[in-house]
């Protein structure tokens, strides 16, 4: 056979029957996982067909979106923003037990934001194909699992028929050489990344990270790379399993045990792209060059380092984002007044992230007038992180510690900036409006993030960490 | 899903690129549990001013706009989220085909399995479309072209599987479920070799 890339060995070992000219491949799903949001359409479909959810143990439910990051009052109640998010949360429960889906709801310790949740139980495995109506679903791509993004009408296919329809999109390769420089991380690389090849510079193919700077990350790290490949049009990111991926997911209560894990990570060792193997398209970027990074305007490619100028509109419709954002051409991110710091999201919330987050914070206190949220991603990111004491940097700092949930990323539970803020957000998505009506996102790191929240500007984290050393 | 075989309208055009689903439809506004009913929402925080009001400098709110149900929008139209409420609300609002020299992937199919259009055009297509708003189109699915008021024609691509489906208002859940034998068989070969 011919040398092949990590991406065509798992749609290879997916096709229950191949695409022709007529027809898509009809694809195997390995693991489906399924949120409030984009589901309850997809089981009255199935419901209305009188037709059964094909495989309840390949499937996993959680509510992270419309979920309040406020605690129940006194009498139980729980803080929606509106009935109709208590609604839909409520029939994503009735749904799962109706349909025999094991929810982690709010009664489950492991309750959490989707692509926190999948990993931390193991379920997330190399070799996968794993889907979700949800674009962020690219995260779990970081173990080596081709992972993806759907709507809720295929949604209701994965349901019924634990398969999709799918033309084989192309392959394009990120070679990242060299080291990340120290106070540099995996967010500045990927906002960095999408910076070079654009905002639609990935539609139509699955991403490889691939090189020496990729395979240095962590896990939670690799994650925030491949959670942002979509920002890029990619549907999905790929980065192959290695020491540091089987490490990680050892002893996971949805990974496989004993003799069955051996054999496992003997299966996994063989997911990386063949010597030789071809890409329709690939790029190199240099690590050490990558500084601290941010958006400047209302699409995730419009990122540069903090301290470089902000060029000039080319035409009126980087003008108009510009004039939105109030970022002036020619003149740095860096020194921006900020009016909210929000750390949290599928692509920062892991115990890592609070932590970068908190060796920045710790000690410090937030600038006066800016409110700050740190929501983790997930019931046990926020147990390990009180464990540690993390919280309570957070609350000595002046910040807010919520439960889990998608928050302030989304902002469709209430958790919002008013028109015109500036929000440094750890999250994935500075478009118009996302983080409330006329509220305006800058893109960064967790570190950058709590950097800015203790200036009360757009700060270089790096000058916070030599503090702190010294 | 019924058939879409052909679509005839005047263009309304909104030139802005990277027009992401948040703007389509802000998420604060995909708590329902229903497809139905989301017109009202499509474009919301663009279509309309503080006051609830209609926003004059919003291009689809113009006179010459209403009743388009062809829509030409900027290079990589529907990017972000997956969000199948997109092209629901676009349905909803009176949109049938959306026009682009690049569309994002996930809306994309979101949008042709629920029979709106999202048509890919080369770019000098696309640049004359952008600035020729309000003529007369006529899109014809079967011979996968578009003709112009001046008899002209525009040829474009569309994945043989979806030009089928929509012709014959083809329900893929139901294409899918024919491959029962095949997937039940798919799985009996897993579990074995695990």
């Amino acid at each position: 056979m011919s040398a092949r890339t990590l991406f065509e060995k798992i749609w290879d070992a997916h096709v229950v029957a191949p695409e022709s000219a007529d027809t898509p491949a009809v694809l195997y799903i390995d693991l489906h996982l399924v949120h409030e949001v984009t589901s309850p359409q997809a089981f009255s479909e199935l419901r209305s067909r009188g037709l059964k959810l094909r495989r309840p143990d390949r499937t996993l439910a959680t509510l992270d979106h419309s979920t309040p990051t406020l605690p129940p009052a006194a009498n139980g109640e729980r803080p929606y923003a509106n009935a109709e998010a208590k609604a839909q949360v409520a029939q994503l429960e009735a749904n799962c037990r109706e349909f025999g889906v094991q929810l982690y709801g709010w009664d489950s310790s492991d309750r959490g934001i989707v692509h926190v949740i999948g990993p931390e139980l193991g379920a997330t495995q190399p070799g996968m194909t794993i889907v979700c109506g949800d674009s962020h679903t690219s995260t779990h791509g970081a173990f080596g699992a081709l992972a993806f993004g759907i709507g809720t009408t295929e949604v209701g296919h994965v349901m019924a028929t634990q398969c999709l329809l799918q033309r084989k999109p192309k392959t394009f390769a990120i070679h990242v050489d060299g080291k990340l420089p120290r106070g540099v991380g995996a967010k500045d690389l990927i906002l960095h990344i999408i910076g070079e090849i654009g905002v639609d510079g990935g539609t139509g193919y699955v991403l490889e990270y691939r090189g020496e700077a990729i395979e240095a990350l962590s896990m939670e790290e690799r994650m925030t790379v491949c959670n942002m490949s979509i920002e890029a049009g990619a549907r999905a990111g790929l980065i192959a399993p290695d020491e540091t991926t089987f490490a990680w997911l050892k002893g996971r209560p949805r990974a496989p045990q004993g003799a069955a894990w051996d054999a496992a990570v003997q299966a996994w060792r063989g997911l990386r792209s063949d010597e030789g193997a071809k890409y329709d398209r690939e790029v190199r970027i240099d690590a050490s060059q990558i500084r601290p990074t941010v958006t400047y305007g209302t699409h995730p490619g419009m990122a540069i380092a903090m301290d470089k100028p902000v060029p000039a509109a080319r035409n009126a419709v980087e003008q108009r984002a510009l004039d939105y954002m109030q970022a002036k051409a020619n003149q740095p991110m860096q020194g921006t007044a900020v009016d909210v710091v929000f750390i949290g999201s599928c692509t920062n919330s892991r115990l890592s992230d609070l932590r970068e987050a908190a060796n920045v914070m710790r000690g410090r206190h937030v600038a006066k007038g800016v409110r700050v949220l740190v929501v983790p991603g997930s019931e046990a990111v926020r147990r390990d992180a009180e464990k540690e004491g993390l919280h309570e940097v957070f609350l000595a700092a002046g910040a807010e510690w919520r439960i889990p949930g998608c928050s302030m990323c989304i902002a469709m539970n209430g958790d919002l900036a008013q028109p015109g803020q500036l929000v440094v957000s750890t999250s994935n998505r500075n478009f118009e409006g996302r983080q409330g009506k006329g509220a305006r996102t800058v893109l960064a790191s967790p570190a950058t993030a709590a950097a800015s929240a203790i200036a009360g500007a757009i700060a270089d984290p790096r000058e916070y960490l030599t503090e702190v050393a010294a | 899903m019924k058939p879409v075989t052909r679509i005839h309208s005047r263009t309304a055009v909104l030139l802005d690129e990277n027009i992401d689903t948040d703007r389509i439809i802000p998420a604060r506004f995909l708590t329902t549990t229903e497809r139905a009913g989301l017109g009202k929402f499509c474009f919301n925080d663009w279509r309309y001013r503080q006051d609830g009001s209609d926003n004059p400098d919003f291009p689809l709110n113009k006179p010459e706009a209403k009743g388009c149900s062809i829509l030409v929008a900027g290079r990589n139209f529907g990017c972000g989220s997956s969000r199948e409420h997109a092209p629901w609300a676009l349905l909803d609002y009176g949109i049938q085909a959306v026009l682009c020299s690049e569309i994002a992937d996930i809306f994309r199919g979101n949008a042709l399995k629920n029979g709106l259009l999202a048509i890919l055009l080369d770019e000098a297509e696309h640049r004359w479309l952008l600035k020729n708003p309000g003529i007369e189109l006529s899109i014809d699915v079967r011979e996968q072209a578009i003709e112009l008021p001046d008899g002209g024609r525009i040829r474009f691509q569309l994945e043989a599987f979806a030009r089928h489906c929509l012709l014959n208002g083809v329900d893929q859940l139901g294409f899918l479920l024919q491959h029962h034998d095949a997937i039940t068989h798919y799985e009996q070969t897993q579990e074995k070799a695990a």
